[in-house]
């Protein structure tokens, strides 16, 4: 397939950090107008796989690639919004003049009010970052990964720390997002979340990915529900590890 | 694209900081209320090197304050948002890391500024400084050039100091380094031991520097901006080390 229709790839990207495996030869493909779930238990190797995507580290072994660039070059970044799993978002700025300063970065990016209102944060333009509830805190971040009109979305574990209603909420705007015929790649260690918004799941267990396909062809693989077959899957990974 | 996202990124900050109690007090508080006891406690009638008691110490606390302006504005909120893990969210952004830099050079700068012309405000009005106007340009272009160097050694203590221990370690720099160098009593009142250490300081030079412009200073103008220009290469050098070491690490 050309560049243009793979957002964003992994080929063989393996990273170690000691003698720690955080990956291991791992391929994935984000689709264009796809919504992809890198799916695994917590330590799995699913931040160190967007951080790879995102250029913020270098592979040990093979590519990264967003539409077939370099994503440790900031300007190949700029077709992609991004939501890592970090606090530390400067409190004493309000919300406006954040997600202002990240439209900066991008060359289209989306008019101020309609990131506001895509971002469910009509009415707290004016707020302080300090002075949010977690559930704004988080639409703070999606509406800074929405900001410049990006063509992919690349969201790490975007809905872990909210209470359910904030979760809904949040997922109403990934969906939104994607109906514009745009692409997501999200990682979470919850089989709800990825049931209900990806098109396929890609599962990750000790660095590797260990089964990959339509929700459907997941659960087909190890048992009657998806769960049956994600710890089916996982468990014969994490097995093996402690044997090699 | 790079100039239009520096000014916004230098906006930002500039209000970020502005917000910031834990900054505007150490920075531009300081400096003013020390030179009002110090310097204008001692008034026009004390003359040193030269020159008036308030005139000298004009251009020492003015290095002080232009210090302090880029050691907190790079040290603590390198560490802090480096620590804090904004700096990933950044570097996952399409922002040019150059910019990031660019703009809290520009932001402490600008702090610095303001620092040096209410010193200056406060020294004229209060403490009788008379000065030519090119004098006067003079030295608050020194001071603000000048903080330069201390904005690279900041970003170098940013670069490897924890969000916790940050403050704490850029306060135990700080303000040693500017007593030993004579820029809260002047070097020539300062016990021999301490003004021998002076020379090896980076804020000696800058303090000696400020001084010349009212011929007050001593050694030779040329050396003092070679040895700035010494501790902000050691200062980039340390950072970038800080900066790529920080890449091997995994956050949260």
């Amino acid at each position: 397939m050309h560049d243009d229709d793979i957002p964003a790839r992994l080929t063989q990207a393996g990273k170690h950090y000691g003698i720690v495996t955080a990956l291991d030869a791992v391929d994935l493909e984000l689709r264009r107008g796809e919504t992809l779930a890198l799916l695994g238990p917590n330590g799995a190797g699913k931040t160190t796989a967007i951080r790879i995507l995102l250029g913020i580290i270098a592979p040990d072994a093979g590519t990264a690639a967003l539409f077939g660039r370099n994503p440790r070059v900031a300007a190949n970044r700029n077709r992609f919004g991004a939501m890592l799993q970090v606090g530390g978002v400067p409190a004493t700025l309000t919300v406006v003049e954040h997600i202002s300063l990240f439209s900066s970065y991008y060359p289209r990016p989306l008019p101020l009010d309609q990131t506001i209102a895509l971002a469910g944060l009509r009415g707290l333009e004016k707020r302080l970052y300090g002075k949010l509830s977690g559930g704004q805190k988080q639409r703070v971040a999606f509406a800074l990964a929405l900001c410049g009109d990006p063509e992919a979305l690349i969201l790490d574990e975007p809905t872990s720390a909210l209470d359910i209603e904030s979760r809904f909420a949040l997922w109403e705007c990934i969906r939104g997002y994607v109906a514009r015929g745009r692409s997501v790649l999200l990682t979470t260690h919850d089989l709800v979340e990825a049931e209900a918004l990806a098109d396929r799941i890609a599962v990750i267990s000790a660095g590797r990915i260990v089964a990959e396909g339509t929700t459907a062809e997941v659960k087909a693989r190890a048992g009657a529900t998806l769960v049956d077959s994600y710890l089916a899957l996982t468990r014969t990974a994490a097995s093996e590890m402690s044997l090699s | 694209m790079m100039a239009s996202i520096t000014a916004a990124e230098t906006r930002a900050e500039f209000t970020k900081l502005i917000r910031l109690p834990a900054y505007v007090i150490p920075t531009l508080a300081f400096p003013l209320a020390f030179y009002a006891f110090f310097g204008l406690a001692f008034g026009a009638q004390h003359a040193i090197a030269g020159t008036t008691m308030a005139t000298y110490l004009l251009a020492t606390y003015g290095a002080f304050g232009v210090v302090g302006c880029a050691l907190f504005g790079f040290g603590v909120s390198v560490a802090v948002e480096r620590g804090q893990g904004w700096l990933l969210v950044k570097r996952a952004s399409p922002m040019p890391p150059a910019a990031y830099v660019l703009a809290k050079l520009f932001t402490s700068m600008a702090f610095a500024a303001v620092v040096v012309l209410m010193l200056f405000a406060v020294g004229a009005e209060f403490g009788g400084v008379r000065l030519a106007p090119q004098t006067w340009i003079t030295l608050f272009a020194v001071l603000v050039v000048g903080s330069i160097p201390f904005a690279a050694i900041g970003l170098a203590i940013g670069s490897i100091a924890g969000p916790n221990s940050a403050p704490a370690i850029v306060n135990l720099i700080f303000l040693p380094m500017s007593f030993a160098a004579g820029l809260w009593i002047p070097i020539e009142a300062l016990p021999p031991v301490v003004a021998n250490i002076a020379p090896y300081l980076p804020t000696y030079h800058l303090g000696q520097l400020a001084l010349g412009t009212l011929g007050a200073g001593h050694g030779s103008a040329a050396l003092h901006v070679l040895a700035l220009l010494a501790w902000a290469l050691a200062g980039a050098g340390l950072a970038a080390y800080g900066l790529r070491r920080d890449e091997g690490r995994t956050y949260g």
